[in-house]
């Protein structure tokens, strides 16, 4: 029997660039995925997991995410998030996390002000979690970033709590190419049901486009989001 | 009505922009402490009931033109001609 392919919703922003990219990695990761338009105002029947894709939705004016955060779906991504739905932003897509407050913390201009494009290496802190239950702990990913906005922030309460809670799936492994504080790259929120992560997972599921890693994370979400379907049947 | 919003990076929160222009500009000889860079944001509103405007204002600054966890305002309501 071939195993369901649960559905996932990948938001299409205005300025939305790696939604096509999410599509067919989450297809190859046997998902029935699907794309939604940022003026919709309901979920696909059925959406067992949500992806906010990266791109450069509104320009980034103002700050990145700031303006996606207020787009009509937005409602629908925020209500199924509180309902206890898997939610994955990346880049573009965790700075729209950030900014609608579904995770902690905001993303600034990275330290060197320049935009950053090439590979990097992620540490997992936790495999106990719906999107990186496919890692070993320990295990390092290479996945490639590309943003000018990656640098994580926020108070020093923030981070402690961050920490002691457990909060901080991903880090930076060696080089911090943003400035991130305690060199982090992913985060959960306390619910272990929304993450983001800088790093384009996405990107990374063929050894043919340098690293087959962002896979991992990506069929850790599909497997959550078939474990929720088949439980919600 | 029309007002101004000032957006600034609250104390203690990292400024990459801020810090950069600081470096330029000691480099060409000013004794500079610290720069610090924010936002000017004009805004004209619909209503001229001035409680009404500061209410939105104060709303629309909270949940959009500044991010309060990294940033402050303030909002100055311009006197009408």
């Amino acid at each position: 029997m071939t195993p369901e392919r649960p559905k996932v919703a990948v938001v299409t922003f205005l300025g939305s660039l790696d939604d096509h990219d999410a599509l067919w990695a989450l297809g190859a990761l046997d998902a029935e995925a699907q794309l939604v338009w940022h003026a919709e105002t309901e979920l696909p029947q059925g959406t067992s997991a949500v992806v906010l894709p990266g791109g450069f939705s509104y320009g980034d004016y103002l700050r990145g995410g700031a303006i996606a955060r207020f787009a009509p779906i937005m409602d629908a991504v925020i209500e199924f998030a509180k309902a206890g739905g898997l939610v994955l932003g990346i880049c573009n897509g965790f700075q729209i996390l950030c900014e609608a407050g579904l995770l902690p913390g905001v993303l600034i201009r990275n330290a060197s002000l320049s935009f950053v494009c090439r590979d990097v290496l992620l540490s997992v802190e936790r495999t106990d979690t719906s999107f990186t239950s496919r890692c070993e702990p320990g295990q390092k990913l290479r996945v490639p970033i590309k943003h000018g906005y990656g640098n994580f922030t926020g108070s020093e309460e923030l981070l402690a709590e961050l920490e002691q809670k457990r909060q901080v799936i991903f880090r930076y492994e060696g080089d911090n190419p943003n400035g991130s504080l305690n060199a982090i790259a992913g985060v959960i929120n306390e619910t272990g049901n929304v993450m983001g992560l800088m790093p384009h997972p996405e990107h990374a599921v063929d050894p043919l486009l340098g690293s087959p890693d962002g896979a991992l994370i990506l069929a850790s979400l599909v497997d959550a989001a078939r474990e929720r379907r088949t439980a919600l049947v | 009505m029309k007002a101004t919003v000032l957006v600034r990076p609250k104390a203690g929160i990292k400024d990459p922009q801020g810090e950069a222009v600081r470096g330029s500009l000691a480099k060409s000889g000013f004794d500079i402490v610290s720069v610090r860079i924010g936002r000017v944001v004009d805004v004209e509103v619909e209503t001229s009931d001035r409680e009404k405007a500061l209410a939105e204002l104060e709303r629309m600054s909270h949940d959009l033109l500044a991010n309060p966890l990294i940033e402050s305002y303030e909002i100055e309501l311009l006197e009408e001609a």
